[in-house]
């Protein structure tokens, strides 16, 4: 059954830039405050459908993650889950985000994965198999976690406001990154040049 | 069920939270447990931008969010390097043999 899912699911990027081109040629309209009435007052049914669609994308290609035993599979079963991920933060207006989660998520991230598993595979496929009392105990332990957060979410009382239409715009975003974030940026440089040597040190051949 | 509010993100997050628990437990594959770390990070991005969503005003979610992603490459950068050489050493990518430090 998992086999079957993974074909179509390779549509899914185009369908996200199609959502992206769309999401960013309504944004001019949302400024207007009698274009943005409407786009609320239809956006709902629409926001609702989407968030149902994408979000059974990533919580199905979660689970394929999970019930798949090759490791090849499990790369393209998280490519899914990735992609349904930036479709809800579309959903929550954060567009910016979305972009960033498929270009260093999906095209950086999950590349060098697939890097990592073709270096350290005999063969690409090769299967490690799990003990049955294992998953068991895995399955017992994610159920109980998976029931405490419900009763968590279902009980707490969260200060929910009405968002606005359209969100904050990218420019704010820069403008927050770089005067009150401005710190965490710049250590978040300077970790990725120590990254980027100690990645090369580490993996370097033996002379 | 028509109004999507900030509960049914929060749910989703922890369902796929414990989707990534399950399957940095059950995988002994190095490369799989990074996998099930990914969706695990990727949970509490999507619970970062939904209350940056509905609280409104500020974006501080969104930028923490931003900081997790670049987090993520950078740690998925060493972590596959230290499975290369994991490999190098025991030619098997099963986390279950490196014991050698073990007593």
């Amino acid at each position: 059954m998992i086999r079957s899912f993974a074909h179509p699911m390779l549509a899914a990027p185009f369908l996200v830039l199609a959502l992206w081109a769309g999401a960013s040629a309504a944004d001019p309209a949302s400024a207007a405050p009698a274009a943005a009435g409407v786009q609320t007052a239809t956006g709902g049914v629409a926001e609702t459908i989407l968030f149902y669609v994408f979000g059974a994308l990533t919580l199905m290609s979660a689970l394929g993650v999970a019930l798949s035993r090759s490791v090849v599979r499990m790369a393209v079963w998280l490519f899914g889950a990735l992609a349904g991920v930036a479709v809800l933060y579309f959903l929550l207006a954060a567009n910016f985000l979305a972009a960033i989660q498929l270009i260093v998520y999906v095209g950086g991230t999950l590349v060098l994965l697939i890097f990592g598993v073709m270096l350290t595979a005999k063969s690409p496929r090769a299967r490690l198999d799990t003990k049955p009392s294992q998953i068991w105990a895995a399955w017992a332990v994610c159920v109980l976690l998976l029931v405490a957060l419900m009763t968590v979410i279902g009980r707490a009382e969260w200060p929910a406001q009405n968002p606005e239409a359209g969100g904050l715009p990218v420019a704010a975003l820069g403008q927050e990154l770089l005067t009150t974030y401005l710190v965490p940026f710049e250590v978040a440089s300077v970790l990725l040049l120590v990254v980027m040597i100690g990645a090369a040190y580490l993996a370097r051949q033996e002379k | 069920m028509l109004e999507i509010d900030l509960t049914r993100y929060l749910i989703l997050a922890a369902a796929v939270f414990c989707v990534g628990i399950f399957v940095m437990m059950t995988k002994r594959n190095a490369i799989g447990i990074l996998i099930g770390v990914e969706l695990v990070l990727n949970a509490a991005n999507i619970n970062l931008v939904a209350f940056n969503r509905y609280q409104g005003g500020s974006l501080d979610g969104q930028i923490t969010a931003l900081f997790v992603i670049v987090l993520a490459a950078a740690e998925a950068a060493v972590a596959v390097a230290i499975c290369v050489n994991f490999y190098k050493n025991l030619s098997t990518i099963d986390v279950d043999r490196g014991d050698s430090l073990q007593g």
